[in-house]
């Protein structure tokens, strides 16, 4: 764990480097969320609900899931950059190294500026709030914690499953766009607005409704049933599952040579 | 001429070897501009009043926007003129008998061509097999039809000519990474890649129609969808043509000054 902090504190120091280039990074990660914010307001200026959920409960799943999102792009942001690691053969580097490979990927790279999409998502999280008519008692102020902690869990894997596809690949794969960004796109509205087969997509193939669609139902009243709040817990099963898989594509890796 | 046709050239075979990535980006897109159709769709359920286009202009709209998305992205960038700034590559660049910003220009426009090229068919072919009212139509009139393909052609040189500008940017910031996501967070919203443009509240439109990134995707859609027509068409292209001599000039002159006193990065 020191270790962990150590690197951090040096890919810190060289990013810092060039601070105003950092400054304005950290300004456009702030303003591409804050796009995506506006592309929903103006939605909603014209249409005022989508399947009877109303803006402000639409602002509470939006905001969870870019939250649980750009946390885990701060400190995953190593898995992203994994395909070039393959390609270039620096991994082989890693594999010799007394130290695990998770951990020799997680340190490679962190993106600091990417603390620009945190922050307009607690923001956000914060209006969604105040302007919401949920009563905050103490199971649905745990709901939204599991919410977040359950889609880091998901993104993770996302993570992990996009290097592991890498494996096999050795390209980075477009299409697994579709499902890291992807998700983050079409995550801001509760899944099920797409209609039932997106959303038994979305619970069984890339779980992101266990996190942002049904404790979210228990969190605006919609349902009553407590054990939604824990729900988002199974999104560490896929977790594991991910890594599983990042272990089998591992240990059938042959170097690229350069 | 022949030089930047030779350009041109080079670039675009180079694009057309890429062909398992624009397969993988097929189904991308594909994926892509159903999930948004549904969106809208749901919101079509309760608010169809409300709608500033007809679902199946919309249809045509998105399956547009994802079949010449390689032509029309704000993200993409060549790498290679980056780095041949911060790098000092830039020295043999500027040795070359020929114009910079012509060879620039021109190369940005080989590469998103040649990826469009292999892209857009099956897009389109499988868009328009679609159930209605989720499958592209064809424009409702040959003049419609005409007046989109020399609008797409505006519309794509205004785009390569503002991407230029953030080129020449690096002049002057040496690590361009900031302003690109900056520029490219900004062109995407106003461009109407996020929601159409006909989405945008009724008191922002004047303003939004006004930026030069309405000129650049929105234009031929709208055109193509039969959104807007005749004298309007002729209106919005004129407007196209407008931001394209200025987007043009300002890069032209932009450039022309940092060249005058460019430092050569390193050895």
């Amino acid at each position: 764990m020191k270790l962990y902090f150590k690197y951090m504190a040096m890919l810190l120091k060289s990013q810092m480097q060039y601070k105003a280039s950092f400054l304005m990074t950290a300004l456009g990660q702030f303003l591409v969320s804050f796009t995506a914010f506006f592309g929903v307001y103006f939605m909603f200026d014209r249409f005022h609900s989508v399947d009877g959920f109303t803006f402000s409960q639409i602002l509470i799943c939006f905001s969870i899931t870019l939250m649980a999102y750009s946390i885990t792009e701060c400190f995953a942001r190593g898995f992203d950059l994994f395909p070039r690691l393959i390609q270039s053969g620096n991994l082989d580097r890693i594999l010799v190294r007394p130290r695990g490979e998770i951990f020799q990927v997680l340190t490679a790279n962190m993106e600091f500026s990417r603390v620009g999409r945190l922050i307009q998502a607690i923001w956000m999280l914060v209006i969604a709030v105040s302007a919401s008519e949920i009563q905050w008692t103490v199971d649905k102020i745990l709901t939204v914690v599991m919410m977040l902690i359950g889609g880091v869990a998901v993104f993770a894997a996302l993570f992990v499953l996009y290097a592991g596809i890498s494996f096999f690949t050795i390209e980075g794969l477009e299409f697994m766009n579709i499902f890291t960004n992807g998700s983050l796109e079409f995550g801001k509205y509760p899944v099920s607005i797409y209609g039932e087969g997106i959303l038994k997509f979305y619970t069984y193939v890339i779980p992101i409704a266990l996190f942002q669609y049904y404790p979210f139902l228990y969190l605006i009243g919609r349902s009553e049933d407590v054990r939604l709040i824990f729900l988002p817990l199974l999104g560490f099963l896929f977790l594991i599952l991910c890594y599983l898989f990042f272990r089998f594509g591992l240990r059938r890796y042959k170097s690229t040579g350069s | 001429m022949k030089q930047y046709l030779s350009f041109f050239r080079i670039r675009f075979i180079a694009g057309l070897q890429y062909r398992a990535a624009a397969w993988a980006g097929i189904s991308t897109q594909f994926a892509w501009g159903g999930m948004t159709l549904l969106m809208f769709w749901a919101f079509y359920q309760n608010g169809e009043n409300s709608f500033p286009m007809s679902f199946p202009e919309l249809s045509s709209y998105i399956w547009l926007q994802q079949a010449l998305l390689a032509m029309f992205m704000a993200w993409f960038f060549d790498q290679e003129i980056f780095e041949s700034i911060t790098s000092g590559g830039i020295a043999y660049e500027l040795c070359r008998p020929c114009d910079l910003y012509g060879m620039w220009f021109v190369k940005n426009m080989a590469v998103r061509l040649s990826r469009v090229l292999l892209r857009c068919v099956p897009i389109l072919l499988v868009a328009a097999f679609l159930p209605e009212p989720f499958g592209i139509k064809l424009p409702p009139d040959g003049l419609s039809a005409l007046l989109f393909l020399v609008s797409t052609v505006l519309g794509f040189l205004v785009l390569v000519s503002f991407s230029m500008l953030i080129y020449i940017s690096a002049f002057y910031t040496i690590s361009p990474m900031g302003i690109r996501i900056l520029a490219t967070s900004v062109t995407e919203f106003f461009t109407g890649a996020l929601i159409p443009i006909p989405f945008f509240p009724e008191a922002l439109q004047p303003v939004i129609y006004a930026l030069p990134f309405a000129s650049m995707q929105n234009t031929p859609f709208l055109i193509y969808t039969g959104h807007i027509g005749g004298a309007e068409a002729l209106g919005s292209m004129a407007v196209q043509l407008l931001w394209l001599f200025a987007l043009v000039l300002t890069g032209r002159l932009l450039m022309r000054r940092a060249l005058k006193k460019v430092v050569v990065q390193g050895g």
